[in-house]
């Protein structure tokens, strides 16, 4: 029996020492690095030269289509039920009509949103939802041009990459579907979520944390402010949800924790990068977009675009990034598309959704400041 | 100098590797050896190098020297003195110091006629250091990539070089290697209290033999490894310890790019379950 029990142990240790060296996708040199921060503080972005030349490139930019001829008709006035492209010339509009098609529905066409007896139709949600998005997209590239996106902009291109759904959209983990038994509860963890980079940490973090427009500014530092404890501070559960918001948002844009911080001091501004910055002000974006132009379409997409739970699918870092920490390269794709550049959403909009009031710069005189440690 | 009165029996000539009798003499009790000579050498110069470097920095603050190693823009090139040239060559003493201490252990050991034990296990501990500043950086491409010589620098470094993979706990090397650190912990903690303990009996009793140590342990935990087996396990578990650690920082960036908890997907992957 011993000798039993001792074969079938050895066997399970050996099958199991297999299978962990010969399932994983190891990399091998030669490594590209790029260094970010002082020599020998091992800030540095770690990949292989196989795996920057991959991603790179899977995140080409298209070339812009042709520029418009010139015109004097307005899409407004031309066309019937123009609501959002108003005062673009009838060129311009057509022009972006075509990208749209190319950047969304190459393989469904223009018939994805219109109605082709009737091109002014609103009875496809997929044409409420492209009028929704068109404003939205203005609003990124107007409101959090100086704070997030710069002058690179976004076009539609940016998260949907040619599908009428972006691969990379998420909704809310309705969690194991388990009334009770013995492991009854699991706290909302340890589920190698892949929104955590399959560690054990809260897999539902992204709801906690870039769902909620209101949220307070500070919710995801979790670090003390004072050297000595002068309140009861957060619990550690708290700090395993930053964690893997964290690791969320460096598997979108594949870069490591010191991207942004030198983790002997975390929650230091002084000593993090100036991305850290604009990664702050990319989760207020994301917040933005899902509370004020996602959240409002509940009523208009059908059930079967909604989540497990009736919510409708949101935006989070990996959605614009796909795993370059600027989208497309970091190409311009705005410039060639004025149209898209500024917002011209009116409070007259056929959206019922509240007029967007972005704060970029937050209310709290205390963030990004930096904390003295 | 004085000699104590059992000493002469070991000082032995011969067993040297190199230089024959060239260095094989004793200055008071310390055998010189070549091998001792080279170490000498390296350690002067390398911790000359370190003052050097310390006096060229900001700070004399014994926490904050740093002396850190260069971009990793001069890739496996030579860096400029003061831009990471003297991390170069102060790694260079230290691997030729190290090394030259385990060789002159050895022709102590050949003297002596005894095992190589001690020079093996010094040598792992060697390896480690040899696999983070010269392995690990030859195989990433750039000397930078090895750690800063400095008290609160190195730590930093050790912390940033985790978070370069998301989560390092996730590492299974890295794993093995804090177990075995543990449990060397524990090993000699468990060790320490029984001689402790049976060489201090109570007033009027004598002191314990290893039988009573024996039965000591096995009433409490079934087992007794021995007198000689626990000093074989404690130098098993010392060098795992060390090994892995080795192990794990070598996977992290020359075999693994991505985050640690991404590789246990090959648990996902298990064809019963894929």
């Amino acid at each position: 029996m011993k000798t039993f029990f001792a074969v079938l142990g050895a066997s399970i240790a050996f099958f199991l020492t297999v299978a962990m060296v010969g399932l994983t996708d190891w990399d091998r040199p030669p490594l590209a690095v790029q260094q970010n921060g002082f020599r020998g503080t091992a800030m540095a972005q770690v990949h292989t030269r196989e795996a920057v030349e991959d991603t790179r490139d899977a995140n080409l930019a298209p070339a812009p289509a042709d520029p418009a001829e010139p015109g004097e008709e307005l899409a407004g006035t031309t066309y019937e039920n123009v609501q959002v492209l108003k005062n673009v010339s009838v060129n311009e509009f057509n022009r972006l009509m075509a990208s749209m098609t190319e950047w969304v529905s190459p393989e469904q066409g223009c018939t994805y949103c219109h109605n082709t007896e009737n091109m002014a139709d609103d009875s496809l949600y997929q044409k409420k939802v492209a009028r929704r998005m068109l404003q939205m997209t203005q609003h990124i590239n107007s409101s959090w041009k100086e704070n997030h996106v710069g002058g690179a902009g976004v076009t539609c291109y940016t998260c949907h990459r040619g599908q009428p759904v972006p691969a990379n959209i998420w909704f809310t983990q309705p969690g194991p579907n388990r009334p009770g038994g013995f492991i009854a509860r699991n706290n909302g963890q340890n589920m190698a979520a892949p929104s955590v980079g399959l560690a054990s940490l809260p897999y539902d973090t992204l709801t906690e944390y870039l769902a909620d427009k209101t949220i307070d500014n500070n919710a995801i530092r979790v670090n003390a402010t004072t050297a000595l404890p002068t309140t009861k501070g957060k619990p550690i559960q708290d700090a395993e949800k930053t964690y893997g918001l964290m690791i969320h948002m460096s598997e979108g844009l594949g870069v490591n924790c010191t991207f942004c911080h030198n983790t002997r001091a975390i929650s230091n501004w002084s000593q993090s990068t100036p991305q850290r910055t604009t990664a702050w002000h990319g989760i207020r974006m994301v917040r933005d977009i899902n509370g004020n132009y996602l959240e409002p379409l509940l009523s208009t997409f059908p059930p079967n675009r909604l989540g497990a739970l009736g919510d409708v699918p949101k935006v989070n870092c990996t959605t614009c990034h796909n795993g370059v920490s600027k989208p497309l390269n970091g190409a311009n794709v705005i410039d060639a598309y004025p149209e898209l550049a500024k917002s011209t959403e009116t409070a007259s909009a056929a959206d019922p959704s509240p007029p967007v009031t972005p704060s970029p710069v937050p209310d709290q005189p205390a963030m990004p400041v930096p904390t003295p440690q | 100098m004085a000699m104590l009165s059992f000493e002469r029996k070991y000082r032995i000539r011969g067993g040297t590797l190199v230089g024959g009798d060239l260095f094989d003499f004793w200055v008071g009790p310390f055998y010189v050896g070549f091998f001792g000579v080279t170490t000498l050498f390296f350690s002067v110069l390398g911790t000359a190098l370190i003052i050097y470097g310390a006096a060229l920095g900001p700070t004399w603050n014994i926490w904050q020297i740093n002396i850190a190693p260069p971009d990793l823009k001069y890739g496996l090139a030579l860096a400029p003195l003061q831009e990471g040239g003297l991390w170069q060559i102060i790694t260079f003493c230290a691997v030729g110091a190290f090394s030259s201490w385990a060789l002159r252990e050895v022709e102590i050991c050949r003297k002596l006629g005894i095992g190589y034990h001690v020079p093996f296990a010094f040598a792992v501990a060697i390896f480690a250091y040899v696999t983070l500043v010269v392995v690990r950086p030859l195989l990433m491409g750039a000397w930078g990539h090895g750690f800063p010589y400095g008290i609160l620098s190195h730590l930093d470094w050790v912390s940033n070089t985790g978070y370069q993979y998301l989560h390092f706990h996730y590492n299974p090397a890295h794993m093995l290697a804090v177990t075995f650190f543990f449990t060397t912990t524990l090993a000699l903690s468990l060790h320490g209290s029984l001689i402790l303990s049976s060489t201090n009996p109570g007033k009027s009793e004598v002191v314990k033999t290893p039988e009573h140590e024996d039965t000591f342990f096995r009433d409490t935990i079934g087992y007794s490894i021995g007198t000689l087996g626990i000093h074989r396990l404690g130098l098993f578990l010392a060098l795992s310890a060390g090994f892995w650690s080795a192990v794990c920082i070598v996977i992290s960036g020359p075999f693994w790019t991505r985050g640690w908890p991404e590789w246990w997907g090959w648990w996902l992957n298990l064809p019963v379950w894929r």
